[in-house]
């Protein structure tokens, strides 16, 4: 048992076993349990792609991306342009999601080159580009543009901070073959990009460009003394981790029925560098596993646990308060695991 | 007892590990005398000197045997401050001053003069005013003292390094009732006119009664300026000889001397009527520590070279130069090319193959598995190991793992399977790791740099016999740079010495002792008329 707890690692045994205790109080108190579990599946799909983003910047050595919100403001850019341009539908969601690369690649490199001229700091400095990002673009969204009706406010210049995607793009891919099991939804679609993008980031830290990546995350030097180009290969897993977080911007707000513009992305790359961290990754190592089960981990706890906390706290807004506790806790453990987590 | 000496060290023995540094050790010297301390790296030079102050590497690993005599009483010195309070002081190799503070401050420095206040009286001593006054007239008296008439209040950042080491020093004089003096390898960073200077400054500080401690590595200074040598040679005391009655060849031999087996080196003959394949002219790197300040060097096809000398010297920035590892100048002369600026990649890709002095740090990645590591440099510079699919490629795990099994057996790398992580390999199996890497590669020269460092004795003969193999059944031509002159002389058909950063001679494994402690020593063999039987002078 010991051993057991040894080999999977400390903190997703704790996670598992509190994920496992909420989940039996819900069933004991009498909770739908399949809507809980349909949500939480659905919520692993949401944000499964933005955690996924973790893995290149880490494995590089730039540490987890804290700003990963840059690919999520671009992925938002692509998408209301989408929109603007009237298309609906799968077509609108491709054209975001292509729309998203180039923007990724140009901005992905400027990113990189920023992250190079200030090797050691990389945690801080990203932590605070995206803050900026999300800080300008406020600007942007009202300056760019838009014409579109369903975006913009009725009066006055630019976009509304939340508007529907209902008959938009809403659901395109949680609506692709769904099905009901045992009174569980499944949504097929949506699991499955999110397994297809996880198998084309897993390919790549297995190609040779992402083998010089990795082993120079791991040891500078001796990817230097092997003819390595340590700062184009943190580039490169720059532009990818920022790539993913623009798709993983776009295919949330498809299955959050709303895209959020303004200060919604400031803080949301703080759950996906929590998630990475329960799922195992430190600092300076991540795979793609840890991904998955860290995401499955950090949003099982953070849905499951609010209906049950309703349940036994039935008074005024405790549920949101609760929701900011467990969150920014989870968070809070996830970060003293940076280092290792064992 | 007899109260002619100042410091009587006896019998000190002193084991890390079970593994015997030192072994009876004898050491004694009388007021006034400048004594010299020879011997190799790691003959147990620094281990005598932490002994002597008490230092705590020495009480955390059990303390040591024998006795220490100190001004005719027996002294337990369990801390640098019983050293310091005895007046035992030691200028240090590496400068131990802030670079902020002025002279004085520096020499002063923790051992302010203050006087009382208002505030001090309340709140107790930490907060006493300084006299700046006072430490600056002592500065001077001290800078006085080694001839140093540069203004005591000036910063000590951006002075040359060997006001600094004078500073040291006068640091030292100020303590009051210095008796005992240690020089940790002084002139190491000095230029000659420097070294002079201090030489000097070490007989007049001898000449008013402090006894001096000289460890260096130079013997002609040892010469110029000793009264007696004391040599250690493998933790053991080879000699004391009063420095009248001996020659710097009988000390270079004292140091070095130990039977060396030549054993299983079939003799190979070298065409060295052909072109070098390796040609280096003027070549200069600049790596810290180790710097190269211009040799030459030629390197021919199937020898293998040794490059020997003592740490520090810049033999290790012959190989880390080459490979582009750090900044250069000069040229070399590769297969007919000329190259000025090696780039690493491109020297992977002409087929030089690199096993890094430092292992944990260069060699190897600690955290990843022996199939990694073994095969990660083909794979990169010469896109072996891997599968093509047209718009990508993906490693080939299984070749990748036939590969790292062949390795693992023919070098014989103890492990529980090629999914290992090498962090948790021995020293040893480590280096086996990182040789099998170099090979992986396909090279056809390698450059192997301190290959047995911190690895067992079973290790260095595997490790060893590889290396001969590699140059007899595949023609390699090999570069190995080597503290060891033992494993040199071993395995080496050459042998370049370095010293100061330029080579200070070549010669074959089979000459003799004092030729080669002469030349580590930083004496040419013409100097001293009798040297060198044989040995190949270079251009």
């Amino acid at each position: 048992m010991i051993k057991f707890i040894k080999d999977i690692g400390f903190p997703r045994f704790m996670m598992a076993l509190l994920l496992v205790i909420i989940l039996i109080t819900g069933f004991i108190l009498g909770l739908p349990v399949g809507m809980v579990i349909t949500d939480l599946i659905q919520r692993v799909g949401m944000y499964g792609i933005i955690v996924l983003a973790m893995v290149p910047s880490i494995q590089s050595g730039t540490g987890p991306n804290f700003a990963v919100t840059i690919g999520i403001v671009l992925g938002l850019l692509a998408a209301t342009t989408a929109i603007d341009l009237d298309l609906v539908g799968i077509t609108a969601f491709v054209f975001a999601i292509l729309m998203a690369l180039p923007l990724s690649v140009i901005v992905g490199i400027l990113y990189g080159k920023l992250l190079n001229a200030c090797k050691g700091a990389e945690m801080t400095i990203a932590t605070y580009t995206g803050f900026s990002i999300v800080q300008l673009m406020c600007i942007g969204w009202i300056v760019i543009p838009f014409s579109s009706k369903v975006m913009r406010w009725p009066i006055g210049r630019g976009l509304k901070t939340t508007f529907t995607l209902d008959g938009l793009f809403e659901k395109v891919l949680d609506n692709f073959l769904y099905f009901e099991i045992l009174g569980v939804g499944i949504p097929t679609g949506l699991l499955l990009f999110f397994g297809v993008v996880c198998f084309l980031v897993y390919s790549f830290t297995q190609s040779k460009i992402g083998t010089a990546i990795q082993l120079g995350g791991m040891n500078n030097k001796f990817a230097v003394a092997s003819g390595v180009d340590i700062d184009r290969g943190r580039i490169i897993a720059n532009v990818i981790s920022t790539y993913l977080g623009a798709l993983g911007i776009i295919v949330y707000s498809q299955s959050f029925g709303f895209i959020q513009l303004y200060t919604a992305p400031l803080m949301m790359a703080f759950p996906a560098v929590a998630a990475v961290l329960i799922g195992g990754a430190t600092a300076s190592r991540a795979k793609v596993s840890h991904v998955i089960i860290g995401v499955i981990l950090f949003q099982g706890v953070l849905t499951s646990s609010m209906p049950v906390l309703n349940e036994i706290m039935p008074f005024g807004s405790i549920a949101e308060i609760a929701r900011m506790v467990v969150q920014n806790g989870i968070i809070l453990y996830a970060l003293t695991k940076v280092d290792g987590g064992q | 007892m007899d109260n002619e000496y100042l410091l009587e060290m006896k019998n000190i023995t002193k084991s890390y590990y079970g593994n015997t540094v030192l072994k009876n050790v004898d050491l004694s010297i009388k007021p006034g005398e400048i004594h010299c301390l020879m011997g190799e790296n790691g003959a147990g030079k620094s281990t005598l000197m932490n002994v002597l102050f008490g230092m705590n590497v020495i009480h955390s690993t059990g303390g040591f045997e024998g006795e220490i005599f100190f001004d005719g009483e027996k002294r337990n010195i369990s801390s640098s401050f019983d050293a310091m309070n005895l007046g035992i002081g030691m200028v240090h190799q590496e400068f131990m001053l802030i670079p902020d503070y002025s002279i004085t401050e520096n020499i002063k420095l923790n051992r302010e003069l203050t006087k009382d206040n208002f505030v001090s009286r309340l709140f107790g001593p930490r907060l006493k005013t300084v006299e700046y006054a006072k430490m600056g007239r002592d500065a001077r008296k001290a800078l006085d003292k080694v001839d140093m008439n540069i203004d005591e209040w000036i910063r000590v950042a951006g002075l040359p390094v060997g006001y600094m080491q004078f500073i040291e020093i006068a640091r030292e004089i100020d303590k009051t009732g210095i008796k005992f003096l240690v020089f940790d390898e002084p002139t190491a960073v000095l230029t000659e006119s420097e070294a002079d200077n201090l030489l000097r400054i070490m007989r007049k500080l001898a000449d008013s009664g402090i006894a001096i401690l000289f460890i260096t590595h130079r013997l002609d200074e040892v010469i110029k300026i000793s009264d007696n040598i004391t040599v250690l040679r493998d933790g053991e005391l080879v000699a004391k000889k009063k420095t009248s009655e001996t020659t710097s060849r009988e000390i270079a031999e004292l140091m070095i001397g130990r039977k060396i087996e030549i054993s299983g080196k079939e003799k190979k003959e070298i065409d060295r009527t052909k072109e070098p394949i390796l040609e280096l002219k003027n070549f200069k790197v600049k790596m810290p520590g180790e710097e190269v300040k211009g040799i030459d060097l030629k390197l021919y096809e199937g020898e293998i070279l040794g490059i020997g000398g003592l740490a520090g010297l810049g033999k290790l920035g012959i190989s880390n130069g080459i490979m582009g590892l750090y900044p250069t100048a000069g040229e070399f002369i590769l297969r007919g090319e000329h190259i000025t600026k090696p780039i690493t990649k491109e020297m992977l890709e002409k087929g030089i193959a690199f096993v890094s002095e430092d292992r944990k740090e260069v060699g190897l990645v600690t955290d990843a598995s022996i199939e990694l590591n073994t095969v990660f440099t083909a794979m990169n510079i010469n896109g072996e190991y891997l599968k093509d699919y047209k718009f990508f490629t993906l490693r080939d795990k299984k070749r990748i793992q036939e590969r790292s099994e062949k390795m693992i057996k023919d070098l014989d790398i103890r492990c529980t399977s090629s999914k290992q992580q090498v962090g948790s390999l021995s020293g040893g199996n480590q280096q086996k790791v990182c040789i099998a890497r170099a090979l992986t590669q396909n090279p056809d020269i390698i450059l192997v740099s301190e290959p047995t460092r911190g690895i067992d004795i079973g290790a260095k003969k595997i490790v060893l016999d590889l290396l001969k193999a590699l140059n007899r059944d595949y023609n390699m031509t090999i570069i190995m740079t080597s503290s060891e002159l033992n494993e040199l002389r071993s395995i080496a058909d050459r042998i370049a010495i370095v010293t100061e950063g330029k080579i200070a001679g070549i010669l074959k494994p089979e000459d003799s002792d004092a030729d080669f402690g002469l030349l580590m020593a930083g004496k040419s063999l013409d100097d001293n008329g009798n040297g060198g039987d044989h040995y190949d002078k270079i251009h």
